[in-house]
Parts: C-alpha cells; sequence; structure tokens
C-alpha cells in the first residue's frame, strides 16, 4: 500500500492530530494484544477526557435534579443543564434557545415529531417522502404514523452511486406530500446529501422538512438558519458526547403549535385534575428528569469540537477518506459500496472471498474495530441486492496509519479466504 | 485468541462449498432461519420418517460459520434419530457456549468438533448455532422463522 502517496501527512501537520488523539483514553489501549484501531465512529464515537470529565462532574459535585430546589447544587446543575442548550444552539446556529429540546437522540427526536406533529397534522392519503438511504430510525416512526393517521411513505430512490439526485426527488414530490424527512449524511454510505437544494424544492410544494442529522453533526457545517429545514434531529454520541443523550431542533412557529409527546413533571405549568397547563417551550416537550450529565457531556463535548477550526478537522477527515477510498480499492476483491461523489468518513465494503461478519472478526482479531452488518439501514442493502457490508468509518482522531493497519488485516482475510 | 481456531480448513472448506445444499425431495418438515444481527439466512427441509431423519438439505447465505456449521450439521443428522439429534444439539450447544471445554464430548461431536474455537468469539455463537435453531424450528413443525434474536 506504500505505493500510494500519504497525501494525509501535510494536511495533517496542520490538525495535528496526534495531539488529538492524546485527548482520547480509549485509543490508548490494546485489543487481543495489538494496539486498538478504532473505525467505527459512525456507530459511535469515542470520547475525549474532557467529555468524561465533565459527565463525572456533575455526579461528583454538582448531583442535584435541575428546575426544582432552592438549594446550591439544584441551582448550579440547573445553569449548567441550560449553558449546555445555549452551546447547542450556538452549535447548529439556531435563532432561539426554545428551538431545541433535548431528547434521548436522533431516534427519540424523530420519533417525537412523529407522534406529535405528525398525529395533529396528517390525514388519510397524505404523504411522507424519506429517501432510500435511510436509516430505520428514520423509515420506522414514519410507518407507525402512516398506520395511525392513513398517511402514505412515499420513497425517494437513489443511484447505485448512493446519491439522491434532484430529478428523482422531484418525481415524488407531490401536492400531498406533507413532509420529507431525511438523512443530512447517509450512515451506511457516508454520502452527503445536497439538502438545501432539497429543502427549497419542498417548501416551494408546502412541505416541511425533518432532516436526521446523526450521521452529519461531526463532518459537516450544519446550520439551521441557513439550510432553513424544519427540523434537525441528532444525537451527542456521535459529537464525541455521551450516549443517551440528543437533540430536537424545530421552529418556533412549529414547536409552539404541538402538543406535548409525553406527559409527566418539567413540561407543566400546574396541574389539576381537571386541567393541565403546559410548560413554555422548549420544556413542554421534556417530561419527567432529563439526562443531566448527560446534556452537561454534550455542551463539553461541542466545547471540545469548537475549539478546533472546523474546515481543518473536516480537510484532515477528508485527506484520510481519499487515501482510504485509494488503498482499499487497490485491495485485490474488495468492493466499495456507496461512490456518491460528496461523501464523508465512511467506507462500506464487500470482499470477493469472505462474508462481511467474517472480514469483522479477523480485522478485530489484528486489533481493528469496524462495524460490520446491515447498519440499520436495510432498503440500503436491498438496494444492492447484499445483507451486508463491512463498514470502516472516521472520526477526527483517525491516521493513515489506521487505514494502513485495516488493509494490512484485511491481507489476513486474504490469506484465509483466499 | 488464534483465527485459525475458529476458520478451521473444515469450516472454511464447508463455508465455501456447503455440503446438502440443496432441497430434499420429498420432504415432509420445513425451518427458515435468520440472524437479523448480520443477515444470515437459512432455509431448511427435510424428510422425516417415523422417528429418522432420512434426508435434510438447505439452503442458504451468510457468513462461513453459519453455513458451515450448517452443512456440517446436514451431514451429522442424516439417517439419525430425533433423540440422537437433540442429544448431539446439546452437546455442540455445550461445546461451543462454555466456558473451558471440559464437558466438551468431542468423540461424539465428531466433525461437529472443529467448532469448539467458537466459544472464544463470543459474537459468533449465534452464527454457528443458527442451522440447528432452525433444524428445531423445522422438527417442531411450527411455521415461522427461527431467529438467533
Amino acid at each position: 500500500m506504500n505505493e500510494v502517496s500519504p497525501i494525509a501527512a501535510s494536511s495533517a501537520l496542520a490538525f495535528e492530530v496526534q495531539r488529538v488523539r492524546e485527548d482520547f483514553p480509549a485509543l490508548h489501549q490494546d485489543v487481543h494484544g495489538k494496539p486498538l484501531v478504532y473505525l467505527d465512529s459512525a456507530a459511535t464515537s469515542l470520547k475525549p477526557q474532557s467529555v468524561i470529565d465533565a459527565v463525572d462532574d456533575v455526579y461528583a459535585r454538582d448531583c442535584a435534579n435541575i428546575h426544582r430546589a432552592v438549594h446550591l447544587l439544584s441551582q448550579r446543575a440547573t445553569a449548567r443543564y441550560e449553558e449546555a442548550r445555549e452551546k447547542v444552539r450556538t452549535f447548529v446556529n439556531a435563532a432561539k434557545k426554545t428551538e431545541l429540546v433535548f431528547t434521548r437522540g436522533t431516534t427519540e427526536a424523530i420519533n417525537l415529531v412523529a407522534q406529535s406533529w405528525g398525529r395533529s397534522n396528517l390525514e388519510q392519503g397524505d404523504e411522507i417522502l424519506v429517501t432510500e438511504l435511510e436509516h430505520h430510525s428514520n423509515i420506522v416512526p414514519w410507518q407507525m404514523l402512516c398506520q395511525q393517521t392513513g398517511a402514505k411513505l412515499v420513497v425517494v430512490p437513489m443511484t447505485d452511486r448512493g446519491e439522491i439526485l434532484r430529478e428523482a426527488f422531484e418525481q415524488q414530490l407531490s401536492e400531498r406530500t406533507r413532509l420529507v424527512a431525511m438523512a443530512h449524511v447517509s450512515n451506511a454510505l457516508g454520502t452527503v446529501v445536497p439538502v438545501v437544494e432539497l429543502i427549497e424544492l419542498a417548501h416551494e410544494r408546502g412541505a416541511l422538512v425533518l432532516l436526521d442529522g446523526a450521521q452529519a453533526v461531526s463532518h459537516v457545517d450544519v446550520d439551521v438558519q441557513a439550510l432553513d429545514c424544519d427540523f434537525y434531529a441528532f444525537s451527542g454520541h456521535k459529537l464525541y458526547g455521551p450516549t443517551g443523550i440528543g437533540a430536537l431542533y424545530g421552529k418556533e412557529r412549529l414547536l409552539d403549535g404541538m402538543p406535548p409527546y409525553q406527559g409527566g413533571g418539567d413540561m407543566i405549568r400546574s396541574v389539576t385534575f381537571e386541567e393541565t397547563i403546559y410548560n413554555e417551550l422548549p420544556y413542554k416537550f421534556e417530561a419527567g428528569t432529563p439526562n443531566i450529565a448527560g446534556a452537561i457531556g454534550l455542551g463539553a463535548a461541542i466545547d471540545y469540537f469548537s475549539s478546533f477550526d472546523p474546515q481543518a478537522v473536516r480537510a484532515h477527515e477528508n485527506a484520510v477518506l481519499r487515501y482510504a477510498n485509494e488503498v482499499l480499492e487497490a485491495v485485490k476483491g474488495l468492493r466499495l459500496i456507496g461512490t456518491a461523489p460528496g461523501k464523508v468518513a465512511v467506507l462500506s465494503f464487500l470482499m470477493h472471498s469472505a462474508h462481511p461478519h467474517d472480514i469483522g472478526t479477523i480485522v478485530d482479531s489484528e486489533g481493528v474495530a469496524i462495524r460490520t452488518g446491515h447498519h440499520c439501514a436495510q432498503p440500503v442493502m436491498e438496494h444492492f441486492g447484499i445483507a451486508a457490508t463491512a463498514r470502516a468509518s472516521l472520526g477526527m482522531y483517525n491516521t493513515t496509519d489506521d487505514v494502513d493497519a485495516l488493509v494490512s488485516a484485511l491481507q489476513e482475510v486474504q490469506e484465509l479466504f483466499g | 485468541m488464534d483465527l485459525r481456531e475458529l476458520y478451521q480448513e473444515v469450516i472454511l472448506d464447508h463455508g465455501k462449498h456447503p455440503r446438502n445444499h440443496r432441497f430434499p425431495e420429498p420432504h415432509n418438515r420445513e425451518g427458515r432461519g435468520y440472524n437479523p444481527l448480520c443477515g444470515d439466512k437459512i432455509a431448511l427441509r427435510l424428510q422425516l420418517d417415523d422417528d429418522t431423519i432420512s434426508d435434510v438439505g438447505f439452503i442458504g447465505q451468510g457468513c462461513a460459520i453459519s453455513q458451515a456449521s450448517c452443512s456440517t450439521m446436514t451431514e451429522a443428522i442424516k439417517g439419525k434419530t430425533l433423540p440422537e439429534v437433540q442429544a448431539l444439539f446439546s452437546k455442540f450447544h455445550t461445546m461451543v457456549t462454555s466456558e473451558d471445554g471440559s464437558d466438551d464430548d468431542l468423540d461424539a461431536l465428531g466433525k461437529l468438533a472443529v467448532f469448539a474455537g467458537v466459544r472464544e468469539f463470543p459474537m459468533r455463537v449465534k452464527c454457528a448455532t443458527l442451522g440447528w435453531h432452525t433444524l428445531n424450528q423445522a422438527l417442531r413443525n411450527e411455521g415461522g422463522e427461527a431467529t438467533t434474536e
């Protein structure tokens, strides 16, 4: 693999990836007696020490419930929780803090919109448009909603390279389309969907747009005002933050008109047995004690991520991706799945001789962690007539050395399977 | 953890060239198995005469472990009675899930003993047992699908 020029080396210097790696304790361990090579950030990213410390500190120091007691610990916890919301607002450039609802993650954010907005707005015959690229979490909530309302799920097909083209999208849009729910970036293939122009088209037809940003937030710029999307859902754990926390952005006028998703504490202003008055935004959608430490950890992750020039992070990741593309294409019997011109951080592939599951086990024994399976995107697999792929995915801490380790582990696959 | 312990020659061979990879005719029992985690699929048919499996075959796709396991299973159970088959599954299951292999009955398992290495790879136990679960489902003749989840 050495005949390929290490193009990442020069751009990596500016970004100082080796220093970044020092911030991630999980990188510094051996697995099966080999140094860990983590190439599964599309499943979940590793966490920098500052995020781990922030979560730890909540439980060690500011351990209290929020929005409740007058005591000091509760004041501190409340302040930090709300600071985290402000960090999320800045990160996605929402106009107002009230437009950001903390959720368990992307999945819960999408379900919130489906059950709250969807059930009160959709009728028999209305259409919800998704793309063939979607993760199951951006398919199933809409299928459930269709069963409940009689609405119809319509699918925009993708090309064999894994792209969503404007023409195909336009063809599936109709007068009955009420909502477009689509991935900003595909988790299975890494395709960046041209959401700006698709949102414009949808809005021209009077449809709202929800973006599933789970795979996007750590790899592309997200500015919800510039995108003009109506909802944006994402998770903290793919942005170097904790699991079990995410956020839903919604335009204020829409969130205002939506009924609560769940009932419980914190989402009410007053309760009697005759009547309950709901709290203001965003608390109307945050029933029950939330994941306080998770939200604060997400805030710390945004602080960490924002301490770098985002363009330098992207340039580094793209250089590693280009390098990986070159060297993987040179591996005999390897076929990349998903070759859209605009893609980030994901290399899905098949090998002629071995099933993805076997590839996963073999490279794991060499210390290389990749994902194998359908990546919760079975329609994508079906498009290519396959059951599974092996998927290597990148984070800001990955280097061309990691890619070389993968390629050399793949040689072990070839030795075993021929 | 040694890969060659897992991917023994017999397994690689049966994975590439599964035996009894066809549906027997006639057949009177049928089962389907699916491992949703990795998409391994098995469709198994067999002819049960009294309590003897006179013929068995399968069509499947998936990883080397799942296909090789099903392939060697079909060889091992053909001509056996139901109690014999159950005893074999029980021994096989013990072998791939036990901590240290001290209870292994390798003589009784014969060629199936090549799957002993699976116990070192907990994520792959479901691959190795998918064929057996599918067989059990076929023998119960319940219809539906055996799943590893």
